[in-house]
């Protein structure tokens, strides 16, 4: 599967701490939000990748292996994310997604970033970041029911105020979205 | 400044309860699952991806008196942790050369006793995984009983004693660790020998450990007798030296027993494993010394690190030889078990010599504490 990254860190060959430590330092430059790709050899490297992420607030997305390379992502955490923004009215809970799946007129709207859509998303959700909205919004039919939805319900907040303000009627908020999501998933191929 | 400190130093601390403060600076999932133990050893976690930025938080959890052991999986980030808790304590700390993983692969070779008519007894406590094996050694010859992958610790230890090895002996087919039995026979021109019921899978050549079979060896002629006694596997096999010593492997333990699960076979060979404690070792003189392939507690060691107890005590004692119900019998051993070694199924299919794993993967498949028994 074809993974998006901003930046991309060659920690292979090199054993604890050292993935960790480069990790850390490309962190420390990256802007909120963005995509990092580790490379490392070191097997330890993909618990260890878990735990920092988890211990230091940022989003573990996901590990693929080639050829003896274990490539992991993590996105930056986003100080934006936790501000409070007036919550937009219309919710939707994971549980009433689930039970509108089926329905032709209902579209799910996944405004996370590439990397982390492709690690697992309700299947036949479209894909905007929420960076990009703005400029793709034509890619959305205006009639459909829009369910937008995220990793905790944030990004997706923003998402779904932009879109009525551009007119659009029939949006709801997906709460809390794919971090506790248990119904069905697709991963990229 | 920082210093590294050897498994065999730290096994030796363990031993003689010395104390000794660690910082285990694995994951938390590493660090529960397992960690250096001991009566003397205080341990406290803390993952290095934690003090990227500096250790404050905790060098007030450090004990001012106690030598300070960082360790980590290999060894890196336990350096990279030590220097800065150094230049915070302004003190010498130390750090577990070749990590967990040397650890968990070092044997320490203790005397355990010297047989009437001639030769010793040595048991090797592997204190990271809980494992006990044996050389017997008669004038200028030996026998390793259910030795471990890691030759080159009886390699050495036949050395020092100038001694050859002639006899690798497996009392069963290994389901926790990968036996250098076949390995040593190989490379020393040694006689592999395993019992035949375990062996029905068995990809090499291997001499058949059938009951009642004598082995002797040596300038003091010592005898191996073997001892058929299934139930942890169906061709488990106890060892009777010179009418002294009982190796029970995976069968009696000091504080527990055999569990009969790890074959797949639990219903079918309880049956077995209640006939051989309750009543084929019973028939068994009750002075013989039980030296048994595993120890579950750190209590088990003696001042000196040997685990063992006479056949007598261990009726009086050990709670898995108390239940006279055979059904409770049987409920107790096939539920409630513990989990299942890590890897036990590859294990058993690289001691069938179905598989040939690379030096870390066998180091991967082993990792994890000891769950050979039913405690």
């Amino acid at each position: 599967m074809t993974i998006q990254a901003d930046h991309t860190i060659d920690a292979k060959n090199l054993s604890c701490p050292m993935p960790i430590v480069k990790t850390k330092k490309a962190m420390d430059e990256a802007e909120p939000g963005e995509v990092l790709q580790v490379e490392a050899t070191d097997p330890g490297s993909l618990a260890d990748m878990q735990g920092w992420a988890q211990s230091t607030g940022h989003n573990y997305l996901g590990s693929t292996e080639n050829e003896g390379v274990l490539i992991h992502y993590v996105r930056k955490s986003n100080p934006e994310e936790v501000k409070d923004v007036s919550a937009f009215e219309a919710e939707t809970t994971n549980d009433e997604l689930k039970q509108k799946l089926e329905d032709d007129n209902v579209t799910v709207l996944d405004v996370r970033e590439p990397a982390e859509y492709a690690f697992g998303h309700v299947p036949g959700a479209v894909s905007i970041p929420l960076g990009e909205l703005s400029d793709r919004i034509n890619e959305l039919e205006k009639n459909q029911e829009i369910h937008v939805i995220c990793r905790t319900g944030n990004r997706s907040n923003f998402a779904a105020h932009q879109l009525t303000d551009q007119g659009f009627q029939n949006v709801y908020n997906v709460v809390p979205g794919m971090s506790e999501w248990d119904g069905p998933t697709e991963k990229n191929q | 400044m920082i210093e590294k400190m050897s498994a065999k130093q730290v096994a030796q601390k363990v031993i003689a309860k010395e104390n000794l403060f660690i910082l285990d600076v694995r994951n938390e999932d590493a660090y529960e699952d397992w960690k250096i133990e001991g009566p003397s050893i205080e341990s406290m976690n803390k993952p290095y991806f934690e003090m990227l930025d500096g250790v404050e938080e905790v060098v007030g959890d450090i004990p001012a008196e106690q030598d300070v052991l960082v360790a980590c999986a290999k060894e890196g980030s336990s350096m990279f942790v030590a220097e800065q808790l150094a230049e915070a304590l302004d003190r010498t700390v130390y750090y577990l050369e070749g990590g967990m993983k040397t650890w968990s692969e070092h044997l320490e070779p203790v005397h355990v006793g010297d047989l009437e008519g001639g030769g010793s007894v040595y048991q090797f406590v592997r204190l990271g995984k809980g494992c006990l094996t044996y050389m017997i050694k008669s004038g200028n010859e030996a026998a390793i009983i259910d030795p471990l992958r890691m030759v080159n610790h009886y390699e050495d230890f036949a050395e020092e004693l100038n001694v050859e090895v002639l006899h690798l002996i497996d009392t069963h087919l290994h389901a926790d660790h990968i036996s250098g039995g076949r390995r040593l026979a190989e490379k020393h021109g040694g006689t592999y020998h395993l019992p035949p019921k375990d062996a029905g899978e068995v990809q090499f050549h291997y001499e058949p450990l059938e009951d009642g079979k004598v082995i002797t060896f040596g300038a003091d002629q010592v005898k191996i007798r073997a001892f058929y006694s299934p139930g942890h596997t169906i061709g488990s096999t106890s060892l009777i030296v010179n009418e002294t010593y009982l190796f029970t492997g995976d069968i009696l333990f000091i504080d527990s027993i055999g569990r009969p699960d790890l074959a797949g076979l639990a219903e079918d060979w309880v049956g077995d494993l209640r006939e051989t404690l309750y009543d084929r070792y019973k028939q068994l003189d009750q002075n013989l010394m039980v030296l048994p392939a595993h120890f579950a507690k750190m209590k088990e060691l003696d001042e000196k690190g040997r685990v063992f107890a006479t056949l007598g005590e261990l009726y009086q004692e050990n709670h898995g030889l108390q239940i006279e119900d055979e059904g409770e019998f049987r409920r107790v051993v096939t539920e409630n078990l513990p989990p299942q070694p890590n890897s036990y199924q590859e294990i058993r299919e690289t001691n069938m010599g179905k598989r040939e794993p690379n030096e870390e993967e066998e180091t991967e498949m082993e990792i994890g504490p000891n769950r050979c028994a039913v405690s």
